[in-house]
């Protein structure tokens, strides 16, 4: 069998370093080069919006690997080297400087970089993707300036409740109706507002951002589009990321959101995308999809080393997604169309402990917990098995009404 | 070939235990992760690695001899 020898992973974080590891741990004995525009030895991303933005942690707790280990992976570690271009008919990969890779396997793991809003170039507003912006942001926040955050999916919503933890004035921004409703719909969404109201965060769901407020340069407010102004000394934009592919702009690879890979995680042959950045068909749902999940990118990469080495396996994960806000920590498996049924499967929403499902298309195709991480691991096995919609031995319909109801497109599933 | 897990870095996922299960649990109050047998035996060592692999929150070790 001739499999490559000359394997090229440009993205030298979760998806690439796993890719990588597991190239070798395969078996795998050919040249690997790794490639990443970062300084740091690679790092984890999920501990920056809570451990390290909270002080709890010191930075090298989110290492990904030793010094050693990546030493024993006998890879040419090119860190602080960009990729610019691809050149897909000589196979080349194109770096900053000039340098060229050539490989005959390539891995695209270049995750995602925040977007930004117009005019947040003013001093005090903040993004946060990497350790240094993480870093960044808490050495201000220590400064005690009155915080808005825009943006309340899961990042923007960690933020507020670190920087609220710090006692600091928080106002949490989003133009959607409660926080988190893209991920999770309505009435979860209003459940994780409440957490934040009830400690202390002034939630501002339903208004975007009209502009920045300009003080000689610095932000000092943020004008809402409901006309409403608000005082902020410091503000987060966490307003969704989009994938890292400038680089593949003139390549000719399909990509839309995200690198487009098949089944397989393969975009042409011999070049494979992993993490963020992917694209791909997941056939146990029967869609297309691009996670930004920390457990997606160490499981694609896994798909990816066997798939380059010949293993042929589709990957037809079931996601997994978790956060943390103050006491709360929710957990995610499967998918959460915005027009899924939804019904609680154990405990009580009044507790703030219970799984929720959500039904889709006949089936079930994500299940929810809040603080309830056994439980959860449990009912996943209803995602996997794609049980009929609704899953009748767990219905509880008194418990689905202690969730709120925000008078929101949300259907109650019944027998 | 010792198994180390660390319950300050675990976020309750039970990745660990889906693949694992005689091996590792979860405490039931906040799910964190409980050692069952730091010694697995041989036969189940590809499950802890793939567990060590696979952990969100890199909380768990096998220290290869
Ligand atoms: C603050 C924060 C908190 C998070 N918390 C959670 C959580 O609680 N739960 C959860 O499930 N997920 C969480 N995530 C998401 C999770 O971290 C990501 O899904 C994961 O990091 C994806 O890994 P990746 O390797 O695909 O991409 P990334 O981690 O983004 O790595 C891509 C790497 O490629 C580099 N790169 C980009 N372009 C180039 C180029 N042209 N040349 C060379 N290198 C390049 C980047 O600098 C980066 O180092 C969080 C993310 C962030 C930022
Ligand atoms: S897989 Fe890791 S994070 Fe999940 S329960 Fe086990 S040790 Fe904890």
């Amino acid at each position: 069998m001739t499999g490559p020898h000359r394997i090229a992973v440009v993205g030298a974080s979760a998806a690439g370093l796993t890719t990588a590891k597991a190239l070798r741990s395969r078996g795998y004995e050919g040249t690997l080069t790794l490639i990443g525009d970062e300084q740091h030895l690679p790092y984890d991303r999920p501990p920056l919006s809570k451990q390290i933005l909270a002080g709890t942690w010191e930075p090298d707790r989110t290492a990904l690997c030793g010094a050693g280990e990546l030493g024993a992976l006998g890879a040419d570690l090119l860190l602080g080297r960009s990729a610019v271009g691809l050149d897909v008919a000589g196979r080349q990969v194109l770096l900053d400087g000039g340098d060229r890779i050539g490989f005959d396997g390539l891995v695209i793991a270049t995750g995602v970089t925040p977007r930004r809003l117009p005019g947040a170039g003013l001093a005090g507003i903040h993004v946060l993707r990497t350790l240094d912006d993480a870093l960044s942001l808490r050495l201000h926040l220590l400064g005690r300036p009155t915080v808005a955050v825009v943006g309340a999916g899961f990042l923007g919503a960690e933020v507020a409740a670190v920087a609220r933890g710090m006692g600091l004035d928080v106002t949490l921004i989003d133009p959607l109706p409660v926080p988190m409703y893209r991920q999770f719909g309505a009435r979860i969404g209003e459940l994780i507002g409440q957490l934040h109201t009830d400690h202390g965060v002034t939630v501002r769901c339903g208004a975007g951002v009209r502009r920045f407020l300009d003080t000689e340069g610095r932000v000092s407010g943020v004008e809402l589009t409901d006309g409403s102004v608000l005082v902020a000394e410091l503000v987060v934009v966490a307003v969704g990321a989009r994938p890292a592919i400038d680089w593949l702009a003139d390549s000719g690879l399909p990509h839309r959101d995200g690198v487009e890979c098949d089944a397989f995680c393969q975009v042409i042959p011999g070049i494979y995308a992993a993490g963020d950045v992917a694209s791909w068909h997941n056939n146990h749902f029967g869609t297309r999809m691009r996670l930004e999940h920390r457990m997606n990118a160490t499981e694609q990469a896994l798909a990816v080393a066997g798939n380059m080495l010949g293993a042929a396996r589709e990957f037809a994960p079931v996601p997994y997604f978790w956060t943390d806000q103050y006491d709360a920590r929710i957990q995610a498996y499967g998918i959460f169309p915005a027009d899924a049924d939804i019904a609680v499967l154990h405990g009580r929403p009044a507790d703030r402990t219970f799984v929720v499902g959500y039904g889709h298309q006949g089936k079930v195709a994500g299940v929810l917990g809040w603080n309830s991480p056994r439980e959860l691991r449990t009912l996943r096995q209803l995602v996997v098995d794609r049980t009929p919609w609704p899953p009748k031995a767990s219905l509880r319909e008194a418990a689905v009404a202690e969730l709120p109801d925000q008078g929101m497109p949300t259907t109650t599933a019944r027998h | 070939m010792p198994v180390i897990v660390d319950q300050d870095k675990c976020i309750g996922s039970g990745q660990c235990v889906l693949a694992a299960a005689g091996v590792f649990d979860q405490r039931d109050e906040d799910g964190t992760v409980l050692l069952l047998d730091d010694s697995p035996p041989a036969e189940s060592l590809d499950d802890v690695r793939r567990a060590a692999v696979l952990c969100p929150a890199l909380a768990i070790t096998v220290e290869e001899s």
